[in-house]
């Protein structure tokens, strides 16, 4: 879930910190961040490329180049469509275009109520339980185009139960 | 030490990735809080949470030693009945054994009757499944670091012969020779020099990388060990996919815990040499798997490839000699140190040694991780080990080689699969992944598929590969939505042929196999696309149209129950119909249909 980043230097000073001043650290100073904001605010690509000693434009190329990182804040809940080969000849496409019917996103976008987002991911190795989604960690195995309304709904209703 | 093996009963449950997702963690949790309880039973009972045994198809799996019992498809209530009758009064339970679909019958030890696992040979998989990755001492038990012991004791120059000698060949794709890179690098007299192991396992429908660093991690240290010696390397670097979560987890573990031993660290094994590793995580860009740009992204750059004049064994990490080898091919060093060179060399081709591990996976019954001596058949792997297709559908492809490959149709089933067989045919090897692909499959649209893939994962370096990719990938798609011309099928080749020769990289270099591999053994989908905009396979949603066979539809309500649309109407017991208008041909009615009464029009 993604934070109050209002006071973002003070929370990602530590992070950053916390390596020595390499370049050869950036990825993993980047990933740090990422991990805890689910994307990577402005500030601290600012930050790290001041530790690293390395130019703004650096850490921006590198936080564009790599498919880990995000630029925009992800929601609550990350849908993670695995379009491997496996899975998407066991329908894959399927679900993405089930999602988008039903949330109206589509691929790297999050929902208005920034409760969903969603990404397709290449291969998340676990081929043999095609087609897969994980939504944040959560695996889920063989799905169907009916079974992603499902597990859309179950997140839906945790999302609701945790506002009240 | 601790030694496990006759202290008494052992339980493993596979906590691979595939398993993890149908609940194993739950249910290793819930036998390790019961077998608690257990003090009247006189031997005594461990368990342990393995790396993946590769049959996910039937996780999650838990395997009773000494009395060779694997039980498929565990749930967390089955535990209960697992202890009060396995574990307590030696009683198998049937219901929980695997039944075997050709001959009905129950099987209690899958791995001595069943041609999935009697089939393999496990090399590089050989502890996968058998040891807990979180401890060294089951590492060790099964001659774990033995490997290196010896090789203390021969010189640099015997380690290099015995691994030249063994014709190991790069398993992450290319196929180079091991023994030649680890050379090259050792002559070089600039120090210091480094190991990098390459675990950016970025071909989709691959998992053998994976699976080695999560379910047997010190074997991948041991092999960087032993080539530290032979090449006089100072630092070592795993580079991992950040998605691998439980890859890093075990990994970091292992290396804690080697170093407590002294395989790593300041004085190995207290013969005074020197040698560490760390994990580098990585960024999620697949051209990182290519050697010159997973080093840039080691120094802290972007991921972009160089051209290879000088290759990284003289000119690597931070411009010194490097040697870069992927998981697969350390773990198949202390073996051949272990057991010499010979005898790894009798195994496999002329020119391709040893086993090759592939990951089985798309439309066939037994999906999971195989490992088979090189030269085996396609015919062998997909229909005695994979079981054949799944639900008894026609075979139409094989995909190797991730996006670099191609696709091989059924005439060539016969194939012995070795690096060169795979070439002559135009596809490849790469990682090993195989991916079966049945009459439900589209060519145009999995060519589709791979150039997509490619377009995103192109690092834009370099004109034939970011450009090139881009007009094939617009052309496919035009294709696939009953836009095509014939035109288009030549000037395809065209610019397909035009970045094979142009591209700087091996992602670039390999990106048209997708596209001519189909186009030379399925050109008539091309066809059928084009000239009479119709998608044989049914899969090109602009292109297909289903309805349903009134003669053969019993009114089973199966398909109306799984369509996610409602388009599917009828009472029961009588024949159904599609409603085209509200159909969105997702295929969900043709996939499940027991009676074959779906069709595609």
């Amino acid at each position: 879930m993604a934070e109050d980043v209002s006071n973002t230097e003070d929370m990602i000073s530590p992070i950053v910190t916390a390596y020595p001043r390499e370049k050869r650290y950036i990825l993993a100073m980047m990933q740090d961040v990422q991990k805890k904001y689910n994307y990577l605010p402005k500030e601290a690509l600012k930050m790290i490329a001041k530790h690293a000693e390395v130019p703004f434009s650096q850490t921006y190329s590198m936080a564009t180049f790599y498919k880990a990182f995000s630029l925009i804040p992800k929601g609550r809940y990350n849908i993670r469509v695995c379009d491997g080969t496996a899975c998407h000849i066991k329908g894959s496409a399927v679900l993405i275009d089930q999602i988008y019917n039903n949330l109206g996103i589509k691929p790297g976008e999050t929902t208005e109520d920034k409760v969903f987002s969603l990404e397709t991911v290449n291969c998340l190795g676990a081929c043999a339980i095609a087609p897969v989604v994980m939504v944040n960690d959560t695996v889920h195995a063989k799905v169907t185009s009916s079974g992603i309304l499902k597990i859309i709904e179950k997140y839906r209703g945790d999302a609701g139960d945790e506002d009240v | 030490m601790k030694m496990y093996s006759n202290e008494g009963r052992q339980i493993l449950v596979c906590c691979g990735t595939g398993c993890q997702a149908n609940g194993s963690l739950q249910v290793f949790d819930a036998i390790q809080e019961q077998i608690q309880s257990l003090d009247d039973v006189e031997v005594k009972t461990f368990a342990k949470s393995t790396g993946c045994n590769g049959w996910c198809e039937q996780g999650p799996l838990v395997k009773i030693l000494p009395d060779d019992i694997t039980y498929c498809q565990v749930k967390v209530d089955d535990v209960p009945a697992i202890i009060d009758k396995t574990i307590k009064n030696n009683e198998v339970i049937e219901r929980l054994l695997y039944r075997n679909p050709a001959s009905k019958k129950r099987v209690k030890s899958p791995h001595l009757e069943l041609d999935f696992y009697q089939k393999q040979k496990k090399i590089a998989l050989r502890n996968i499944g058998e040891i807990d990755p979180a401890s060294i001492e089951d590492y060790i038990d099964r001659d774990g670091y033995k490997a290196l012991e010896k090789a203390f004791s021969m010189s640099a120059e015997q380690i290099i012969t015995e691994v030249t000698k063994s014709g190991l060949r790069g398993r992450g794709g290319g196929g180079f020779p091991a023994g030649l890179k680890w050379q090259s690098c050792a002559k070089q007299s600039s120090t210091p020099h480094y190991i990098i192991c390459n675990g950016d396992e970025g071909d989709p429908g691959a998992f053998m990388d994976r699976s080695i660093m999560e379910g047997d991690p010190h074997t991948v240290i041991e092999g960087m060990v032993i080539c530290a010696l032979a090449t006089g390397a100072s630092n070592g670097f795993i580079y991992v996919r950040d998605e691998y979560a439980l890859a890093l987890k075990n990994l970091n573990l292992a290396l804690i815990d080697a170093r407590k031993r002294s395989f790593l660290g300041e004085n190995i094994m207290g013969q005074g040499f020197a040698f560490d590793i760390e994990v580098v995580r990585g960024g999620g860009a697949f051209v990182c798997g290519e050697e010159t740009a997973l080093i840039a992204s080691i120094e802290g750059k972007i991921g972009e490839p160089r051209d290879k004049y000088v290759f990284p064994a003289e000119k690597g990490l931070w411009g010194q000699p490097t040697v870069i080898n992927n998981v697969e091919t350390w773990a198949n060093i202390p073996v051949i140190i272990n057991e010499g060179a010979d005898k790894f060399a009798s195994i496999g081709t002329e020119n391709s040694k040893g086993t090759k591990v592939f990951s089985l996976v798309g439309k066939v019954v037994n999906t999971g991780l195989v490992e088979v001596p090189m030269g085996t058949t396609l015919r062998e792997i997909i229909f005695a080990i994979g079981g054949g297709i799944l639900k008894g559908r026609q075979f139409k492809a094989v995909q190797t080689g991730g996006p670099s490959g191609g696709c091989i149709p059924a005439e060539l089933l016969d194939l012995p699969v070795d690096f060169d067989t795979l070439k002559e045919v135009g596809s490849m090897m790469g990682s090993g992944g195989l991916i079966v692909m049945d009459e439900r499959t589209c060519m145009v649209e999995v060519a589709r598929y791979y150039l997509n893939f490619l377009a995103g994962e192109s690092c834009g370096k370099c004109v034939p590969c970011r450009e090139g990719i881009r007009h094939m990938q617009e052309i496919l798609t035009r294709i696939c939505e009953g836009k095509g011309q014939i035109s288009d099928l030549e000037l395809l080749e065209e610019i397909a042929e035009t970045v094979k020769i142009a591209a700087l990289c091996g992602l670039g270099k390999t990106a048209a196999n997708p596209v001519l591999s189909t186009l030379r053994y399925f050109r008539d989908e091309y066809l059928a696309h084009i000239e009479e905009h119709r998608c044989p396979a049914g899969v090109c949603r602009d292109l297909t149209e289903f309805y349903i066979d009134k003669e053969k539809c019993t009114g089973c309500g199966i398909c109306i129950k799984n369509c996610p649309v409602d388009a599917i109407y009828g009472e029961k017991k009588e024949a159904h119909t599609i409603n085209v208008e509200k159909c969105i041909a997702c295929g969900s009615c043709i996939d499940t249909c027991r009676f074959d009464a779906v069709r595609i029009r």
